[in-house]
């Protein structure tokens, strides 16, 4: 049991030595609180639990108590085959499931050493970079309302319908699309897809611009996010976090250009970097984030070639004896997938690397010396989605 | 910090500039909120929805052929199809067909599954019930589909 659980433990027989009126030396000497925040706090995004060590309101030490909502998800896989288990994927991180499909599938095609169709391709791209998209806008819209200000999340959460509605269209579903199957598409693009995907990135592009107005400059939001959740780029690298938060802290690494996968290396786009690795820099990475989606939606849309969207895929996926690792830039940092193959239609064992388990735990790295209010802007500048740490 | 970062702090610029957004936005027509029972969003039409066991228009009979491909595909395992051999055609004909949508994750893998499209996820969600048993369906209820109250302006 870790330090902080003991003092917890110290803390709660406290109320006995009072009422003794022998109060132990131990007790006199210290000023520490443990507070826990969660799991049912509004602002820990989920059903997170962080321990709090608290000299005043100062934070001296945090645990992060995980696993309210494991499901099992990677031994669900085991007893699965190859497709069965894709639409499981989507429940992992809810609000970016195209990604989590993608991430997938292409690990399963890598196994199979088959590619998807050009076509195919950029579908994905375009339903991906979507995504990307919806879940920065949540994100922003979240994390602006744990931190005071209300009104971006309405703003953000009308934007987002509008790609909600796009996925609706094309694969039936909203939230947990399971828009992909092993080898491409299931799906051709529905009449009207690409007008569509075109007038939402001139429909969003002045969008962006006003979440800005609201934040970017206003005071409020500057005071709160400037210089908080400090994190070296170093460190990042440490602790093996990836994603906006890295790039941040000014390490410019991104899987879309260092490993590309799907055909990203034929689209135009740039890696934003910020300097500072606080909270204010992650927020303006993802703003830029967002617009370089759009560019590269644009791009895929204008190219969109034709031909099938489905690659020739035996009926039963039965890859052969190895294992496989893949991983892609999922809007929250590298989302990998481990896939061991016996030989069977089932996986032997399917290993997740979420993106949001490992950046939760630099939380203590950057809350340590902080306020208790601050610890609530953090948790949301990492941006963490609870049914991917937990699985 | 130069005089116009000073002039800006001082006239509140910055929170003037989101006040006038959010001021913009007072038209009526922005306004995006949908009277629901009286006012049915549309559903896109390939939303995947609740599971229909389709009939042949003109004769009928059911277009299930009681393969068991979709129980096959099912990942949460289900659906349960049991069939009766007809000696006079020789063919499995259907008897019963259990759909179990308090574990369906709409996933619509049984439908892709599906040789002669009887079974279909439809454009209809609204699926709430007051107890458990009424959301596994019988061949019946899959057949009729559901029958949600329609409420009048």
């Amino acid at each position: 049991m870790s330090e902080i659980l003991k003092s917890e433990q110290s803390a709660s027989s406290v109320k006995h030595l009072e009422l003794e009126a022998t109060p132990s030396p131990a007790y006199l000497d210290s000023d520490e609180l443990i507070l826990n925040m969660g799991p049912q706090h509004p602002s820990t995004h989920g059903v997170l639990r962080v321990i709090l060590k608290l000299d005043g309101e100062k934070v001296m030490g945090t645990e992060c108590v995980i696993g309210y909502l494991h499901r099992g998800v990677e031994k669900i896989a085991e007893h699965r085959t190859y497709a069965m288990f894709n639409p499981y994927v989507d429940r992992m991180d809810y609000v970016a499931a195209v990604s989590n499909g993608l991430g997938y599938c292409e690990a399963v095609e890598k196994l199979l050493n088959i590619e998807a169709p050009p076509r195919a391709q950029h579908i994905r791209v375009i339903l991906a970079e979507l995504n990307r998209l919806a879940s920065h806008m949540l994100w922003l819209g979240t994390h602006a309302l744990d931190i005071g200000a209300i009104t971006p999340l309405f703003y953000t959460f009308r934007d987002r319908e509008e790609i909600l509605k796009i996925f609706e269209k094309y694969c039936g579903a909203r939230l947990t699309t399971h828009a992909f199957r092993i080898g491409g598409c299931l799906y051709e693009t529905y009449e009207g897809f690409e007008d569509e995907c075109r007038n939402f990135v001139k429909f969003v592009r002045p969008k962006i611009d006003e979440y800005e107005t609201l934040l970017t400059t206003n005071r409020i939001w500057v005071e709160r996010t400037k210089g908080v959740g400090y994190i070296s780029g170093d460190d990042c690298k440490a602790m093996g976090v990836t994603g906006p938060v890295l790039r941040a802290s000014g390490v410019k690494w991104d899987i879309r250009k260092a490993q590309p996968y799907s055909g990203y290396q034929n689209f135009d786009f740039d890696i934003p970097v910020g300097t500072n690795g606080d909270t204010y820099d992650r927020y303006l990475v993802r703003i830029a984030e967002m617009r370089q989606s759009l560019r590269i939606i644009e791009q895929a849309v204008e190219k969109l070639p034709e031909g099938p969207v489905m690659a020739k895929v035996p009926k039963v996926v039965k890859p052969a004896v190895g294992e496989v690792y893949h991983g892609i830039e999922s809007p929250k940092g590298e989302l990998g997938y481990f896939i061991v193959s016996d030989g069977s239609t089932q996986p032997y064992r399917i290993r997740v690397r979420p993106p949001s388990f490992v950046n939760l735990q630099a939380l203590d790295m950057m809350v340590r010396g902080a306020l208790v209010a601050d610890v609530v802007a953090v948790i949301g500048t990492i941006d963490i989605v609870l049914g991917e740490v937990d699985r | 910090m130069t005089m116009k970062k000073l002039l800006r702090k001082v006239l509140l610029l910055d929170l003037l500039q989101g006040l006038s957004l959010t001021f913009r936005y007072q038209d009526p027509k922005e306004i995006y909120t949908e009277q629901y029972p009286l006012q049915r969003p549309e559903v896109a039409e390939r939303y995947r929805g609740a599971p229909r066991l389709n009939v042949n228009p003109d004769t009928n009979e059911t277009l299930c052929i009681a393969c068991d491909l979709c129980a096959l595909a099912c990942p949460e395992h289900l659906i349960v199809v049991t069939s009766e051999r007809n000696e006079k055609t020789r063919r499995k004909e259907l008897t019963t067909f259990t759909y179990d949508l308090s574990r369906c994750m709409f996933c619509g893998l049984c439908e892709d599954a599906c040789p002669t499209d009887a079974l279909e996820l439809t454009q209809d969600f609204e699926l709430a019930n007051y107890t458990r048993e009424g959301a596994i369906w019988d061949r019946q209820t899959l057949e009729q589909g559901p029958q949600p109250t329609v409420y009048k302006k």
